[in-house]
């Protein structure tokens, strides 16, 4: 008992012990739903966009929870660049894939030659691939967005 | 690798390319110049041979995804799309020797950011070329835009402001456009614009067509900054870094002018737009004809080099709306070949004021005393974009203008016609003021430099600043002499039909 | 006026977006601070969105989303979904609208420090000094 009110003192002022809590619980819950929602894209609401805004919204609700620096610790800037680019040319080069293997861009019956599938599933399937693209872009622009516009563009302290 | 997929591939290669300068330029900031270049110097070729496929083979047409039009994005490439599509390759290609060397003055260690949106707003320039869906064309304007935004928001002192205003006012054009097309798939319930022009082909004339119209053409041309809705450039583009306004200046405006150009004769249909609605058209050549007057008026008043060139492309796009605008095949080939001959002489001039601005480091009129003794190479290219713009022949400047005012004459829009002649007056008298400046005056040595090198002598620009400039102004020579085979070959078929 | 009126009750919908436009529009202009600037601008592109989104709408219609088998099986009535292309344009749209606002916080985060404030007079004043 002590020990909690000491930890509760010396707390910063506007922190709180249940939020903390409650988004360090909820967090790994939101991320596993941003994830739902992008792959079942094809059948229910969801998709690349909305799937990577609700992912950066877990990292936005750390920062705000916590402060930018627990958000930053586990999200470091360089990952999140890499990710970024790496979700954007995720889905250019699976569109110049499909148009190097002698289809059009973005024309998924052309990765038979890769996996051998049905063209009608690769169809049904290539899109996945994208999605996962810009959900990984829409995921570190996100978090990039409030951390920049937070903190200033210098990332020591948020809000 | 097929080269069916060729016209794809000058589109995703600057995508492609814009990315791998972020990931790349992180590690090692000497991957960024090779990168760009490579990038852009491929998207010349590619756009060389698909000008020459499109005028052997008639205009090709290409599928996003194997879907079928009109459920598909598709992209057609006429011989318009692929002039525009190698003037923009070919601008941006030379632009970007320039840009390298002035941006690693003006913004060190983050060089890698400039050029991802570089690349990114030329892709989306080269897109708009290629589109034949008119939702895709609103995509691929707001991407152009926002870079355009940041990279003009990178300048310094006043350049976020003017950045702020040109946001505000670029997106009400953007979202007028998004208006217009929401009411053309009202009426057509598609997107596609060959499909389009077909469902409207049998429809009646109704006040919803024509609000659709209106919508698009003024969302298209605060883009263009066409007067009175200009007042966002003279700002934005003065104030970007050099390394951006020599890409930007050339070529946002005509693109926005091409595509009014396909939205008037690829989606409505030229019987539509000039013979129900005869009124209109002689209006908006009256306004062209009052822009060209204004905006020239207002470039006497400028004392900074840069935003007297930026008065000077109102005064322009205001020439090449007056020419479309004039319903006749004199005004449309006048109007085409002024796109490819304006989009030069800016190339030109900016890189010359680029130039200047790298050497002196300021363009008000009193620093450019004396210039043609301490930097001739940088100036005679400059007089050289400046007889252009004025319309002196053999330069490109003066047969577009030929075209233009044998357009205004046998539509009998005197108006227009005296405000062309007006205007060569103006540029005269504001560019051969500059040449007084820089030749005849002696002035202080070097008086212009802002950053305590006052020793330091002006000399002639780096050989990357020269080498684009002297390329751009030969260029305006060669596409001079050139004009009757690129007219006869090329403008001739890039005509719309209906003339 | 009996005309009038049973004009704007048929088209009410229509009038509301009219209306949250040119509030949208009146705050770009007509506001001097630019974050409100930047406000006006996403309830203008906000009352396009819901202009197209309408756009879709049928008597009777449903959600557009449908059972896997049940469609191949016995095809889709149009008559009894709302038309879902409009919605994936305005997805396009919303994303295209968080962009702008995304490099608009930016730039204005770039105003504000080179002139410690966002009152658009007072700029103005500064710049005139």
């Amino acid at each position: 008992m002590k020990q909690v009110q000491d930890r509760a003192q010396t707390r910063a002022v506007g922190e709180s012990l249940i939020i903390q809590t409650a988004v360090r619980l909820m967090v790994p819950f939101i991320q596993l739903f941003g994830l739902y929602v992008i792959v079942h894209g094809h059948y229910s609401p969801g998709g690349g966009f909305q799937g990577g805004v609700i992912l950066g919204a877990s990292f936005i609700l750390t920062a705000v929870a916590f402060d930018l620096q627990t958000s930053l610790k586990r999200f470091t800037e360089r990952t999140n660049a890499i990710m970024g680019n790496a979700g954007v040319l995720l889905y250019t080069g699976v569109g110049m894939l499909c148009a190097l293997l002698g289809g059009l861009f973005l024309d998924y019956s052309a990765l038979v030659r890769i996996i051998p599938m049905d063209p009608v599933e690769w169809r049904s399937l290539g899109i996945f691939l994208v999605e996962v693209g810009v959900g990984l872009a829409v995921m570190s622009i996100m978090a990039s967005l409030y951390w920049d516009l937070s903190s200033r563009g210098e990332l020591d302290e948020g809000l | 690798m097929t080269t069916s997929n060729l016209h794809l591939y000058i589109l995703a290669a600057p995508l492609l390319g814009a990315f791998a300068v972020n990931l790349l330029g992180r590690l090692s900031r000497r991957w960024v110049a090779p990168l760009t270049l490579g990038v852009l110097g491929y998207a010349t070729i590619a756009a060389l041979v698909v000008l020459a496929r499109v005028l052997r083979d008639g205009t090709i047409s290409y599928t996003i995804g194997n879907w079928r039009p009109p459920f598909g994005i598709e992209l057609v490439i006429d011989p318009l799309g692929a002039l525009m599509l190698l003037l923009i390759s070919a601008v941006a290609l030379t632009a970007t020797f320039s840009s390298l060397t002035s941006i690693e003055r003006e913004l060190p260690g983050r060089e890698h950011l400039f050029f991802t949106m570089y690349l990114l707003l030329i892709a989306g320039l080269t897109g708009l070329a290629l589109t034949g869906d008119a939702f895709n064309l609103y995509v691929l304007l707001e991407i152009t835009s926002i870079t355009t935004y940041g990279l003009i928001a990178m300048g310094r002192g006043r350049a976020p402001l003017a950045s702020f205003n040109y946001i505000i006012m670029g997106s009400i054009g953007a979202c007028f456009y998004l208006l217009g097309v929401g009411y053309l798939y009202l009426l057509t319930g598609s997107l596609n614009m060959a499909d389009i022009a077909n469902i409207l082909h049998g429809l009646q004339e109704t006040a919803a067509l024509a609000t659709a119209f209106a919508f698009i053409m003024v969302g298209l041309w605060v883009k263009m900054a066409f007067f009175p809705l200009h007042s966002w450039l003279p700002n934005a583009y003065s104030l970007a870094p050099s390394g951006a306004s020599v890409m930007i200046a050339p070529l946002m405006t005509k693109v926005t002018v091409f595509l009014m150009i396909r939205v008037m004769f690829s989606i409505f249909s030229p019987e539509y737009e000039f013979i129900q609605h005869a009124g209109v058209q002689s209006l908006i050549v009256w306004v062209a004809a009052l822009a060209i007057v204004c905006a020239s008026a207002l470039a006497l008043a400028q004392r900074d080099l840069k935003r007297m060139l930026t008065y000077i492309i109102v005064a322009e796009v205001g020439y090449m709306v007056g020419g479309v605008w004039l319903a006749n095949s004199q005004g449309m080939t006048g109007a085409i070949l002024h796109i490819v001959n304006d989009a030069l002489m800016t190339l030109c001039l900016f890189l010359a004021a680029a130039a200047i601005a790298y050497r002196t480091g300021s363009l008000g009129f009193d620093s450019l005393q004396g210039l043609y003794r301490r930097m001739p190479i940088t100036m005679a290219a400059f007089t050289i974009g400046a007889f252009s713009m004025i319309g002196v022949p053999p330069t490109a400047g003066f047969f577009s203008k030929w075209y233009l005012i044998l357009g205004g004459i046998e539509a009998n829009q005197w108006g227009y016609v005296a405000a062309l002649l007006f205007s060569s007056l103006v540029n005269a008298v504001l560019f051969f003021r500059i040449i007084e400046i820089a030749y005849f005056r002696t002035g202080e040595v070097g008086h212009g430099h802002d950053h305590g090198h006052a020793a330091v002598r002006v000399e002639e620009a780096p050989l990357m600043m020269l080498a684009p400039l002297v390329l751009a102004a030969l260029a305006l020579i060669a596409v001079g002499f050139g004009s009757g085979p690129l007219v006869s070959g090329v403008i001739r078929l890039a005509v719309p039909g209906g003339f | 006026m009996q005309g009038i009126i049973a004009e704007i009750v048929a088209k009410y919908n229509y009038w509301i977006y009219v209306v949250l436009m040119m509030i949208g529009f009146y705050a770009m202009i007509g506001k001097r601070n630019l974050v409100k600037k930047l406000i006006g601008l996403n309830i203008f592109q906000t009352a396009i969105i819901l202009f197209y989104v309408s756009t879709g709408v049928k008597r009777g219609g449903g959600i557009p989303i449908v059972d896997k088998h049940a469609a191949l099986t016995h095809g889709i009535d149009p008559a009894t979904v709302v038309n879902p292309l409009p919605h994936v344009l305005m997805l396009t749209a919303i994303v295209v609208g968080v962009s702008v606002t995304g490099v608009a916080l930016a730039v204005l985060l770039r105003v504000y420090r080179e002139y410690g404030t966002l009152e658009e007079d007072e700029i103005l004043e500064k710049i005139g000094k």
